[in-house]
């Protein structure tokens, strides 16, 4: 195999797949790269501003061109301007899939919901208790209608709280309220940051950071909260499950269909459509098997987290999966999807469906989604996925064989039932210190860093030095390819946590679900902190995102780092051009929110960062 | 022998040519590095706009009969066997002559160093970072007659089309 190939990624199934592209002259994402290359300056480091048209602006950051765009605008508050833009958009993203969710409780509750209905009722009546919604003689559709409206209304609150912020320890909601930064309503706080970031508007880089700091708390304790703990009461609270990951997960004698992007109302509807006796005995007439249905990015986590259905890959395999040439159909709703499978398709039989009003492709088949019909319409994604099979060109069929073995679905409830229903057994372990602490892993591909070596190499290096690791989206997808998500993985952790998993059956890496499902670590760490009498800013925890690319990710680590939790980042967002930026996220924050930022890319050093961090909140807790 | 040739239809005005010119003459040859040294690296070519809407990046020719050279006083000023006018900033003295007599106005002043710099084509490159960055290649680096030969296939084509037309 050819270095440059084994340089992209530290997976057999994407060097054999990308050896099959080259050969057919197929390009990737790798090769996208290759040609943006080098990519501006400018940009990288975050001096370009665009936001009025007496621009385009750039500072020089050799200091010999112009220092301030021509409204004056410092490289300061250009970048800070930027980086608020960022957490927006991540923060919109993250908050309109919740907003989605609660769309589908309300219709559901109304009756109007297409073929959904209400999985998980104790939880329902628990989150309707949050809100103080009477549960008591009354129907689980009533229950949920008042909850779906009293959630729905989160979003365009203007003067607060969003009731999930109170799930925090009070101290940290003190410090929120305190700094000025406890969300008064999720679309405001988004809205306030276009608003801002407008020409003369805020033109204070720290105002304009603590702004950040309140919109992306919006994101993780309310529109990723929502997003997750509604999916629970429509779809189920996960619980640990067993499935398989990787390209190997493809069925060359089937009819193969991925789910492909990130909200879980439409792949729950795939999948009961998938099953369709009707669908499957189409399957059976065209030549197939049956119907094999696999996930990929955050949709992939959110039917293995519920379902058990295997994931096919993550963030950089999604071409890949159409290069093998055994995909009839991959379908995607929003986020993430990248825009050159409507080309990469055309090379193959496969269809490209896109389902949402919302995010069309060039070179998609357009079927759109409404829930009010949903079955209905997930049958017709189906039947055309299934009429594709006759026109697979079996000459082009190229599927590696790998795939591993991964038990997941550790929802919050999973993990305190796996202790026995209570927390103790964990505090327990991290007070004796068999487990020093935990880090929450997890983020996107990014191809600037070879597939996957970041992730697996940062999560070996944690769990050896029995730090428990909790993670989610692409990084729990490249840890489950590795064999992390096992309990056999335990022999590849330190003494203490390796007897620990041990004793529960459980693996060193506990898979917990989507992107949005991060707000199950912050209710993790919040329930720790609770039990502990201290705030989440005093545990030995820590986040990572060691391969991030997208918008989303930064309203994350923002959020987690607002939430007291220091968090080291694989890739340099674009801010180096103010070093007074790079100074208040990596060590001025500390002082204020208890959490800060660090770079690092290389992940033995993330590593070793992460656990002199975890070792210095021990010893300041006196454990 | 190469030289750096503008094309002059192409340059969008990004000004990358000047990071990549800046990084490669940097100590830690990365742009995030770069940013924080000193001496600050300079970059030795210059983004121009040309109302209304034209840019250009200049940057020195590397004259066959080069007037800095000859100019300088205290002979800092040499050209090498491969033909490239170089500044030996241990003998420069900073009087500036080189920069007065420059058609081009392509020869720098660092501040830090008290010396004068200019464009050095990347002695450890095989090709100058400034042609390697330029995402739309209006820098190329050619021989003159195969630059001349482009020009010319270019030119022939037009009159030949003229005459159709």
């Amino acid at each position: 195999m050819k270095e440059e190939i084994l340089n992209k990624s530290i997976d057999p199934t994407v060097h054999d797949m990308l050896a099959v592209a080259e050969a057919a002259g197929l390009e990737t994402v790798w090769e996208r790269l290759e040609q943006q290359l080098p990519q501006c300056g400018f940009g990288e480091i975050g001096v370009c501003c665009r936001n009025c048209t007496m621009g385009p602006c750039r500072i020089d950051p050799f200091g010999e061109g112009p220092t301030k765009g021509v409204c004056g605008a410092t490289a300061d508050i250009i970048v800070a301007r930027n980086l608020l833009r960022m957490i927006a958009a991540g923060a919109a993203a993250h908050s309109d899939h919740g907003r989605d969710i609660a769309h589908t409780l309300l219709l559901t509750a109304e009756g109007k919901g297409g073929g959904y209905e209400i999985k998980d009722a104790a939880k329902l009546k628990r989150l309707a208790a949050e809100y103080d919604i009477p549960t008591e003689g009354r129907t689980k559709e009533e229950i949920a209608l008042d909850l779906a409206k009293a959630v729905y209304a989160e979003f365009g609150k203007q003067e607060g709280p969003i009731q999930f912020t109170r799930r925090a320890p009070a101290k940290r909601v003190e410090l929120w309220q305190k700094l000025n930064v406890d969300p008064r309503g999720i679309d405001r706080e988004i809205v306030e940051c276009m608003h801002r970031t407008h020409i003369g508007v805020d033109n204070d880089y720290v105002n304009i950071i603590l702004h950040g700091l309140r919109t992306a708390i919006s994101d993780g304790w309310g529109g990723s909260m929502v997003a997750t703990e509604l999916s629970d009461v429509l779809f189920g609270t996960p619980k640990p499950v067993w499935s398989e990951a990787n390209l190997g997960v493809l069925d060359e004698k089937m009819v193969n269909i991925i789910v492909h992007g990130h909200e879980p109302t439409l792949s729950e509807m795939i999948l009961a459509a998938v099953q369709d006796p009707e669908l499957v005995a189409l399957a059976k007439e065209k030549g197939a098997e049956g119907i094999n249905l696999a996930g990929s990015c955050c949709t992939g986590n959110e039917v293995l987290m519920r379902h058990g259905i295997p994931l096919a890959g993550n963030f950089l395999q999604q071409e890949l999966l159409v290069i093998t040439g055994a995909v009839e159909a991959i379908i995607v709703d929003v986020q993430c999807i990248m825009p050159s499978l409507g080309a990469l398709s055309a090379c193959f039989h496969t269809q490209f469906i896109s389902t949402s009003y919302k995010a069309k492709f060039p070179g998609a088949t357009h079927i759109e989604f409404h829930e009010e019909h949903a079955y209905d319409i997930a049958k017709e994604i189906v039947r055309t996925a299934v009429e594709a099979f006759p026109y697979r060109a079996p000459e082009k069929v190229h599927i590696p064989k790998e795939k591993v073995k991964l038990m997941a679905g550790f929802s919050t409830e999973a993990i305190v039932g796996a202790l026995g229903g209570t927390l103790d057994p964990l505090l327990d372990v991290i007070k004796s210190g068999a487990v020093k602490g935990i880090a929450g892993v997890v983020g996107c591909n990014n191809p600037k860093i070879q597939h996957d070596y970041a992730h697996v190499n940062l999560v070996k290096e944690l769990i050896k030095n029995d730090i428990l690791v909790v993670n989610t989206g692409c990084n729990a997808i490249a840890c489950a390819k590795a064999g992390l998500l096992v309990p056999e993985g335990a022999e590849m952790a330190g003494d203490g946590l390796k007897a620990v998993c041990k004793a529960l059956g459980i693996p060193p890496v506990l898979h917990m679900g989507s992107c949005v499902d991060i707000s199950r670590i912050l209710v993790v760490c919040a329930a720790v902190a609770n039990a502990l009498g201290v705030d989440i800013s005093d545990l030995p925890v820590a986040g990572a995102a060691p391969e991030w690319m997208s918008e989303k990710a930064v309203s994350i680590g923002t959020y987690v780092v607002a939430s007291g939790v220091y968090t080291v980042l694989g890739v340099a967002p674009p801010i180096l051009g103010s070093p007074e930026v790079v100074e208040l996220l990596t060590a001025g924050a500390e002082g204020v929110i208890g959490g800060k930022f660090a770079v690092e890319p290389d992940p033995f050093k993330a590593a070793q960062l992460i656990i002199d961090h975890i070792a210095a909140k021990r010893r300041a807790l006196g454990i | 022998m190469k030289e750096i040739f503008v094309r002059l239809d192409r340059c969008l005005g990004c000004h990358t040519c000047e990071i990549a010119c800046a990084v490669e003459h940097s100590q830690s040859k990365n742009l995030f590095g770069a940013i924080f040294e000193h001496p600050t690296p300079k970059r030795r070519l210059f983004v121009e706009w040309v109302a209304p809407e034209h840019k250009l990046p200049v940057l020195c020719r590397h004259c066959e009969d080069a007037p800095c050279m000859h100019a300088c006083i205290s002979g800092a000023i040499t050209r090498t066997p491969d033909g490239v006018i170089i500044t030996d900033e241990a003998k420069c003295i900073g009087c500036w002559t080189c920069v007065m007599v420059c058609p081009y106005g392509v020869i720098g002043r660092h501040l830090e160093t008290h010396t004068a710099y200019r464009c050095d084509r990347c002695p450890d490159q095989d090709e100058p970072a400034c042609v390697s960055a330029c995402p739309t290649k209006a820098l190329v680096y050619r021989t003159v007659e195969e630059f001349s030969a482009d020009v010319r296939q270019v030119a022939a084509t037009e009159m030949l089309a003229g005459e159709g037309g």
